[in-house]
């Protein structure tokens, strides 16, 4: 059954299907006419075979991207992949789901899509940490991606390590892309990622048959290619300087700025600025709460999620004063060392007279 | 490996306060030390406030007097350009002014941001303008030691920096503000031990030369 089939059979028109699809490609900064391409193709498309592997994880990212809003096209875009593994979705359990696995693996050898959630030990850490039907999450990853014809990293941990990683990753766990060398690795990061993004991944894979544009982080640059701060509804204020200086302060009511609450804004890349969550019923910003940079590598230790971007997470007044301190004691020895020394030198100074000069030579 | 995040958070965090220490250490040791050369005990009758004429010449050299002007109206429009913008690119832009706030607990208004662009595009150019006059003018270039060229450079990468961080130029993000408050501890850590001591002996000089004339009762 194509796509544009199950579709039908959902009950979404044609109308509702364009819709989405021209939707899609103006998220992914594609020009008017992609929009039927994508239609096109998608609708064509065999469902494509999908393994999704959840590591260290909280399922947070299957709960966003599958509870997104439902009854959305997202979901059922989702739901129309085939998707053959998933621990947390998938009815059968033990070996019977690992059989799945097995049999999807071969079955689409070299075609199918690998899904990661969740982060892994790495091969130098204890494999014990994480284990699924006594496979370790590396030899399962390393397994599965063998025949795979693209990775997506879904979520934080998966794209760049996320909590797990936090200081001081104790499991010793790295992100997929630490491991997989040889395949291309798409990151949809965000604690969780916005539904739409991996739908989006998902639909220009379809459509392209590639991989799109990514980032310096590998991440897809439609969604990831703007910073918070400047899709910012709130970013007036900071321009003006206005700032919330606590959650319940007169800025906070009037809607100023987070930056002094610590807003991450100016160095994370997302699009809830722009798509929102909920089915565009809000943000974290919208609600009042600054952005906490769960888009970026090592968020969870980036100098604290309440202390300004700018803030020294040092003790810079303390220093200043005990080093000031410190230098005008040096310096006064020092002076007091070389006056000393001019002292000593006017003291010794002995007349000489010409005469004694020239019995000299 | 480092990643992008791991040196903005060195940067941000032990290199800046060690920045600070060498800053503060080193402008401690140089202050003191000038002021403890001292002066031979002056017996003649004060006619007038050494004090007060020392603040008073403090603030008239702010205004270039106009022989100078008249000689070298380049020298005097760009150097006062460059060095108003850079105060103002220091002092009043937000982040900035949240650092201070932060770190010392005092606080002024900011300018809008559009407004520090256009300074910190303004002194940029008036950096270069004035590193290009030091290279075409064969006196200038003459009297130009490395040391002068080492100050411009330091000067003119925080700018730079700053401007490419702000307009998100280079990424990652965190490495381009890292690479940022790196510039400016680099500037930091030179600061006491070059010429760009006068950013604080200047005031001093000043201040000397107008309590000489005030305590003689004649303006300077």
């Amino acid at each position: 059954m194509t796509l544009g089939e199950t579709l039908e059979r959902n009950g979404i028109s044609r109308r509702g299907f364009l819709k989405f699809c021209v939707t899609t490609a103006s998220l992914m900064a594609l020009p008017p006419t992609a929009a039927t391409a994508i239609a096109e193709a998608l609708a064509s498309a065999r469902r494509p075979s999908v393994i999704w592997l959840s590591f260290q994880e909280c399922t947070g990212c299957t709960e966003s991207l599958t509870r997104s809003f439902a009854p959305t096209l997202e979901n059922l875009i989702l739901e129309t992949i085939s998707l053959d593994y998933h621990h947390t979705l998938q009815a059968a359990a033990g070996e019977a789901a690992e059989l799945a696995r097995e049999q999807a693996m071969h079955a689409n050898e070299g075609k199918y899509l690998l899904v990661v959630d969740g982060s892994l030990p790495g091969p130098g850490s204890n494999p014990g940490y994480s284990t699924i039907a006594g496979i370790s999450n590396l030899q399962m990853l390393e397994e599965t991606v063998a025949g795979a014809a693209a990775v997506v990293a879904v979520g934080t941990c998966a794209a760049f390590g996320g909590l797990p990683v936090a200081d001081p990753n104790p499991t010793g766990a790295v992100p997929v892309s630490a491991v997989v060398r040889d395949k291309p690795v798409i990151n949809v990061s965000g604690c969780p990622p916005l539904p739409m993004v991996i739908t989006g991944v998902l639909a220009h894979y379809l459509t392209f048959g590639k991989l799109p544009e990514l980032d310096e982080y590998g991440r897809p640059l439609a969604f990831f290619g703007q910073s918070i701060h400047d899709r910012c509804y709130r970013r007036p204020f900071y321009d003006k300087g206005r700032f919330a200086e606590t959650f319940d302060d007169e800025g906070a009511k009037k809607g100023w700025c987070l930056y002094r609450l610590g807003c991450k804004g100016p160095m994370a890349y997302n699009a809830c600025a722009t798509m929102k969550w909920n089915g565009g019923t809000s943000w974290p910003i919208e609600s009042g709460h600054p952005c906490l940079g769960c888009s970026e590598p090592d968020f969870w230790d980036a100098g604290g999620f309440y202390k300004a971007l700018s803030v020294p997470t040092g003790n810079i007044g303390g220093t200043a004063a005990v080093a000031g301190l410190a230098g005008v004691a040096a310096g006064a020895v020092g002076g007091y060392l070389s006056g000393r020394a001019k002292k000593d030198a006017r003291t010794a100074h002995r007349q000489v007279t010409a005469d004694e000069l020239e019995q000299k030579l | 490996m480092m990643t992008p995040m791991d040196f903005l958070l060195l940067v941000r965090g032990p290199l800046f306060v060690v920045a600070v220490a060498i800053f503060m250490l080193g402008f401690g040791i140089r202050l003191v030390e000038i002021l403890m050369l001292g002066r031979a005990r002056n017996f003649a009758e004060p006619r007038g406030s050494a004090m007060l004429g020392g603040f008073r010449t403090v603030y008239r050299r702010f205004s270039p007097d106009p022989g100078t002007f008249e000689r070298a109206p380049f020298d005097v429009v760009i150097g006062i350009l460059w060095h108003v913008g850079f105060i103002v690119a220091l002092f009043l832009f937000i982040p900035h002014v949240e650092l201070i706030r932060k770190t010392f607990g005092i606080a002024w208004p900011a300018l809008p941001n559009p407004m520090i662009d256009a300074i910190a595009v303004i002194t940029l150019l008036a950096l270069f303008a004035a590193l290009v006059q030091r290279l075409r003018d064969p006196v200038k270039r003459f009297l130009s030691t490395p040391q002068d060229y080492l100050v411009w450079t330091l000067t003119f990468l925080p700018l730079l920096t700053g401007y490419l961080a702000y307009h998100r130029m280079i990424n990652p993000y965190p490495l381009i503000l890292g690479l940022h408050i790196l510039s400016v501890e680099i500037f930091l850590i030179v600061a006491p031990f070059t010429k760009l001591t006068h950013m604080v002996t200047a005031f001093v000089a000043r201040w000397y030369n107008g309590a000489t004339f005030g305590r003689k009762g004649v303006q300077s």
